[in-house]
């Protein structure tokens, strides 16, 4: 059975490295990528601005400006089951959305340079299946694939699909570790110039015997993401992920998952800059300190309506609050922890001691529900004059709290407009960002050695 | 009740298969001399085991490239998730603004069978009863949302109308879907399906789920009558069949322009018979005999009024004549949609 190891080190000069250390006058380059706005409160679509979810000119126009802004990549988020709140699906933010793979073909044909990378399920399809849909997308993009690879934990997901099920968090990584790297070895297969040679596997999870369809790509292993923070999340990226995709927002937050991640590559045999730490981040912009905090309050209001913060609430108390006003005072009754009320989304654990907090935190400042919601959740991790964030950003790339940040925009389309126009320039003239793409697949924008051949 | 009479013009589709073809390139370049002669879509072909890419993925890179040509890609039914399946097909549908149909394949051997390790080759009769249940759910989750579920309603902070978003609760032999969709109902509603109906197997499959069905035969009288006897059994199941066109799905390899004329000739012929609706032309060298068809069948066939001269509509039901299909759950002046 094959193990999770895939990219052995080898010198720069064999294995043909191309972004050089990654490093231009001594300092770190910043790597960005653009997230399609999702399908949460993030999201704001009460604004005049706001265009559609689904058109493809919405992505078009997304993909655009990522590469006018230099960009490493496009990213979208999956979701194969509509989200449901009290056993009815949850209908207050924006829903619905393509399937990754087939949209990201669909941008390779208005774009040149930006990598494309789509997030999908491990566990609900098969390994042979995604080697071949990633390896098609690679060759018809010219080296531009990547693929965040997620593990779904829950049977409610599993209800749309043959297998169904549900997974302990152990298997889940055990699996998507077996699945990856039989990927691996079906993209190994089929040396450029030569016939495809038999692929023999059978481990614990998958059994995969035969050739292969699709010559070798592109940049041979399309790019791989990983999103998990948990021990297994870490251990499973440092094994076997090209780059980190993180929540950090902070900076001591961020240096410390950072030398954690990066300590644990050399017990993969792998280098420091083998693995990119990337956490999802979101920019508010203003001409002054005071206009851009008062553009983040505003958009924080629109993020948590009032139907918004009481559901927010009964995703912590796993109960029935619909009666409560929002601009009222939090409930005095403990939340439900056994309750089965909230589904469709991420479980939400010591939901006591998150009760315990928010109602402290309306006690000491005199907050409302909504208040409270939007003073607890999902603040906005860059806000400030262009100068300001570029600065910022700099920092925690420059202090290693990261490699590169995954921007996560609040309005489709044309949510990283101001960014791309506004702080990318001042990230060149710092010398911490590219001003030209110097190669053509993703793997050279993010400095990635060639995977090395194992066929 | 005699059959709707086959009409003018003629539907012709083209195949783009043919081996050794990885670059966006080469595709783009047939898809765009498809649409140059006005043909009503292209198709590619699919299985796990012949050397080439995922035919919907090169499909779904094609669409940005072209304006009005529709998109058929070969789908497999048989080692694939009837949920991804639907969810890529809608969303071929919306990259291509309503250019999206997809041709349903099934799996026998056990070479495929062992790619995915997952279960046993099966016999024809069971596969296609599944890729028959495949069709009917993905047409659940295609009208799984109603076309105004999205309201953006401000005042009460919804987003959509969940009274039009509906749960398929769909449970057939191998596999069962609770849905809905993930991807809001495409813009042809029901991307058009196309089946290859030579086979009693897949012709059982095409009574009942194909908008498009095709006919390998090289007999203008036999496809008469196969024609005829496919759009009784559609009626049998309840369906209207002035909504199933019947293809000729012939073997097509041109040497020189006097080929090209003499294939208009035939296609000519075959109308005048009231064989078919138009023809599905399997190319055995697209490049070669794609430019021999815009350069010469399609000006004869047009000169004949045989042949539209440009594309009136914009997606490939207007192309082909069929309306878009009345969504299964709409709640309001709704009438259910008659699929057996």
């Amino acid at each position: 059975m094959a193990t999770g190891k895939h990219l052995s080190a080898g010198s720069d000069a064999s294995t043909g490295r191309s972004g050089g250390e990654n490093r231009s006058g001594g300092k770190k380059q910043i790597h960005l990528a653009a997230h399609f706005p999702g399908v949460n409160n993030t999201t704001v679509w009460a604004d005049p601005r706001s265009r559609s979810q689904i058109d493809f000119s919405s992505f078009e126009h997304l993909a655009r400006t990522a590469e006018r802004g230099k960009f490493d990549f496009f990213f979208l988020a999956e979701g194969l089951r509509l989200r449901e709140h009290k056993g009815r699906v949850h209908d207050l933010d924006v829903v619905g959305r393509p399937e990754s793979l087939t949209l990201l073909n669909a941008l390779s044909a208005v774009t040149d340079w930006l990598g494309l990378a789509a997030t999908v399920n491990a566990t609900f399809n098969e390994p042979y299946e995604i080697a071949r849909r990633f390896a098609s997308l690679d060759h018809l993009s010219g080296g531009r694939a990547a693929w965040n690879v997620v593990t779904s934990p829950d049977a409610f997901t599993g209800e749309n699909f043959r297998r169904g099920g549900y997974l302990d968090r152990a298997q889940r990584y055990t699996r998507a570790a077996e699945f990856l790297s039989t990927t691996r070895e079906l993209w190994d297969s089929w040396p450029e110039g030569e016939t495809p040679k038999p692929v023999v596997h059978h481990g614990r999870h998958f059994s995969v015997e035969g050739r292969f369809g699709v010559p070798r790509s592109p940049q041979g292993h399309p790019v791989v993401i990983q999103a998990g923070d948990s021990g297994e999340g870490r251990e499973f990226a440092a094994s076997a992920a090209d780059v980190v995709f993180t929540r950090h927002g902070t900076l001591e937050a961020g240096r410390a998952f950072y030398a954690d991640v990066k300590g644990r590559l050399a017990r993969h045999g792998r280098e420091p800059d083998d693995l990119k730490i990337m956490p999802g981040v979101t920019v508010v912009l203003g001409d002054t300190a005071a206009e851009a905090q008062e553009k983040a309050a505003g958009i924080r209001q629109r993020q948590v309506s009032p139907q918004n913060a009481i559901v927010a609430l009964e995703q912590v108390w796993g109960r029935d609050l619909s009666a409560y006003d929002p601009d009222g005072p939090l409930p005095d009754i403990d939340p439900d922890p056994e309750s089965a009320l909230v589904q469709g989304r991420v479980d939400i654990a010591n939901a006591r001691e998150i009760a315990a907090r928010w109602r402290a935190l309306s006690e000491a400042k005199g907050l409302s529900i909504r208040q409270t919601v939007i003073e607890s959740t999902g603040r906005q991790s860059f806000v400030g004059t262009p100068d300001a964030v570029a600065a910022e950003l700099d920092t925690f790339v420059q202090s290693d709290a990261a490699d590169g940040f995954v921007l996560v925009p609040h309005l489709t389309p044309g949510g990283l407009d101001d960014f791309v126009d506004q702080v990318v320039p001042l990230l060149q003239e710092r010398g911490v960002y590219r001003t030209e793409y110097t190669g053509t697949t993703l793997r050279s924008h993010l400095g990635l050695r060639q995977p090395v051949w194992k066929g | 009740m005699p059959a709707p009479p086959v009409r003018s013009p003629v539907h012709l589709a083209a195949s783009l298969d043919g081996g050794g073809h990885y670059e966006a390139g080469h595709f783009t370049a047939l898809a765009r001399l498809a649409e140059q002669g006005t043909l009503d879509f292209v198709t590619l072909g699919d299985s796990f085991t012949r050397p080439g890419l995922d035919a919907l993925s090169v499909l779904a890179r094609l669409a940005p490239a072209t304006q009005r040509i529709g998109l058929v890609p070969v789908v497999n039914t048989t080692h694939t998730e009837p949920f991804h399946v639907s969810s890529a097909v809608a969303t071929l549908d919306w990259v291509s603004r309503g250019r999206a149909g997809w041709s349903p394949e099934v799996s026998t051997t056990e070479t495929e069978a062992r790619l995915f390790g997952r279960r046993p080759a099966a016999r024809s009769s069971e596969v296609w009863h599944e890729a028959r249940e495949v069709a009917d759910v993905a047409a659940k989750l295609w009208d799984s949302w109603e076309d105004d579920a999205e309201i953006r309603d401000e005042a009460t902070g919804r987003f959509v109308d969940r009274d039009k978003l509906h749960h398929v609760d769909f449970a057939g032999r191998a596999f069962s879907v609770r849905g809905p969709a993930i991807v809001p109902r495409p813009p042809q509603g029901h991307p058009v399906t196309v089946i290859d109906a030579t086979a009693a197997d897949p012709r059982a499959a095409a009574v009942r789920h194909a908008d498009v069905a095709l006919l390998r035969t090289q007999d203008p009288f036999a496809a008469r009558t196969a024609r005829e006897e496919l759009l009784d059994r559609a009626r049998a199941h309840g369906r209207d069949p002035e909504r199933l066109r019947v293809l000729g799905s012939i073997p097509v390899a041109l040497e020189t322009t006097a080929d090209a004329v003499e294939l208009a000739g035939l296609i000519g012929a075959w109308h005048d018979e009231r064989a078919v609706d138009g023809f599905h032309l399997r190319l055995a060298d697209p490049e070669r005999d794609l430019a021999l068809i815009v350069k010469a069948t399609v000006p004869v066939l047009q000169h004949r009024c045989l042949l539209r001269r440009f594309y009136p509509g914009a997606t490939l039901r207007e192309h082909l004549g069929l309306a878009r299909p009345v969504n299964q759950y709409a709640t309001a002046g709704g009438v259910r949609h008659g699929h057996g």
